[in-house]
């Protein structure tokens, strides 16, 4: 079963920033350990909200608004994908993960649809 | 033949839900299959019963589900996943019999930390316990329908989320654990505080029920004894005015007796695992309030433990009380003054109060018992300290 994880609130150390070699390390050494138990599907973090452009159409028109969807006080930092056994294993990551020491991590399981097909492109 | 359905469905009726649920990986169609199971039963065993009638009505019940997916569409892809799945391939009876107790699975379930704590402790009274809805809406004091959609969203998020219907992995198994005894106490108290006496009933027969299932777990057996002594009081806990009686104010003759030696077996067998823990040494607790004479210093003791294993303000301020009487009011007021966090509970400034007016310093005593009168909740209490301060002069 696949799980997605939101990472929320948490600061990111730019390269250059103290820290930021040690976090880089902990993150590398975090899906390391996701791979080695062949969970690792997806991951990365996002750019800031200030990145955000927001797509919607309505009768046939594209509207292109800047900014995020929901305006809210929760940054959403970047995701994972992993597949686990079950959900006592996602959470288990969940808590693995070093981002969830300062922010907090929402595991959300990626729905089943029958004949959905999301492959990636060749 | 009907008085056959009626007795093996209540008697079995846990199991073989569990065993369904575990074969299926779905709360609702295991329900639902199970229903139908017994359904076909009331028409079908009028001429001849079966020789296993469980094995019979898991037979049924599994078939009924093959059928219920196959006519939903969504089903057909839910079919296919349960051939993927090893154990699901042989859904043979000899296979839903020989599972075996998979009850203890399902406590894991229901009680599992994913769920909110109210849908835990709900789902636990109706899959474990057998209760309906009806029935427990009745107990928590909340409308049937909000209760039935409370049960039916733990139910989809156990299946959407992929919560484990397994027993958890050894790693986790202390914490869940804890989990699950937390759910069954919470349905005690829930009895406790209102007099109720079914939420207590279902609660220690749960407790018995995991003590049954993991003998080896001393904090399961912690918990029953806990539950028992407790228990043991309720008669003698409430006035003819519905007031709460103070242990020490109880009449005894009114306790108990049977269950008391019961809980002290259980206690006995707990502690002789030699892993105390959290429900043990509260149990040693109530089962040392129980004998005639108290002995404080072994309670003092006892409550230093607790604070050690699971430390808490309101531990710290047990365990005060208990030095106080053990020792001098001098170094229980000593302990009192020094926990913080409970500036807002009754019972703080009531037993400081109580340290005080035994150390003869009235004012500071008067003080601290109006404080405690501001402070407390129920009308019971209120009258019981405006009663003391009055005693003060």
């Amino acid at each position: 079963m696949q799980y997605m994880l939101l990472i929320y609130d948490c600061d990111r150390p730019e390269p250059g920033d103290p820290g930021f070699e040690e976090a880089l390390a902990r993150v590398n050494a975090f899906a390391e350990e996701c791979r080695r138990r062949g969970a690792f599907v997806y991951g990365h973090p996002l750019q800031p909200e200030s990145t955000a452009t927001t797509v919607s159409v309505r009768d046939g028109k594209t509207l292109i608004t800047d900014g995020p969807f929901a305006e809210t006080h929760e940054h959403l930092g970047g995701v994972y994908v992993f597949d686990c056994r079950d959900l006592d294993e996602a959470l288990e990551l969940a808590a693995l993960c070093p981002m969830a020491e300062q922010g907090s991590i929402e595991v959300r399981p990626v729905a089943p649809v029958a004949g959905l097909d999301h492959r990636p492109s060749a | 033949m009907t008085d056959l359905l009626h007795r093996v469905y209540r008697e079995h009726r846990a199991r073989m839900l569990a065993a369904l649920i575990r074969v299926l990986g779905d709360f609702e169609l295991a329900e639902d299959a199970l229903q139908d199971a017994c359904a076909a039963a009331l028409t079908t065993w009028g001429s001849a019963a079966p020789d296993d009638p469980m094995a019979w009505l898991l037979t049924t019940a599994r078939n009924s589900a093959i059928d219920r997916l196959r006519r939903a569409r969504v089903g057909r892809e839910k079919l296919a996943q349960l051939g993927e799945r090893p154990e699901a391939v042989d859904m043979g009876t000899e296979r839903l019999v020989a599972v075996g107790d998979e009850r203890l699975s399902l406590i894991f379930t229901c009680c599992h930390p994913a769920l909110a704590e109210d849908a835990r402790v709900a789902l636990t009274l109706q899959a474990v316990a057998g209760l309906t809805a009806g029935q427990i809406a009745q107990m928590f004091l909340v409308g049937e329908s909000t209760l039935a959609q409370r049960l039916v969203r733990a139910k989809r998020k156990i299946r959407d989320a992929g919560i484990s219907l397994r027993v958890p992995a050894d790693h986790l198994l202390p914490e869940r654990l804890s989990g699950v005894l937390a759910v069954v106490y919470l349905i005690f108290t829930q009895g406790y505080t209102t007099a109720e006496e079914d939420p207590r009933r279902e609660a220690i027969r749960l407790g018995k029920l995991i003590a049954a299932l993991m003998p080896d777990e001393p904090e399961a057996l912690g918990l029953v004894a806990l539950m028992l002594l407790h228990d043991s009081r309720s008669a003698a806990r409430f006035g003819p005015d519905g007031d709460v009686v103070l242990l020490e104010d109880q009449d005894r003759s009114r306790w108990d007796g049977v269950e008391i030696v019961e809980a002290v077996g259980v206690l006995d067998r707990a502690l002789a695992l030699g892993r105390p823990g959290p429900y043990q040494l509260q149990a040693a607790i109530a089962a040392l309030h129980t004998r005639p004479e108290t002995d404080w210093a072994a309670i003092s003791a006892l409550y230093g433990q607790l604070l050690m294993v699971s430390p808490s303000p309101v531990v710290a301020l047990n365990h005060a009380v208990a030095v106080a009487m053990a020792t001098t009011p001098d170094e229980g007021l000593a302990l009192i003054d020094r926990i913080t966090g409970l500036d807002r509970y009754h019972l703080w400034h009531a037993a400081r109060a109580d340290l005080l007016r035994r150390l003869g310093r009235k004012n500071e005593a008067a003080q601290a018992y109006r404080r405690a009168h501001e402070l407390a909740a129920s009308a019971a209490d209120r009258r019981f300290l405006a009663g003391r301060l009055r005693d003060l002069d």
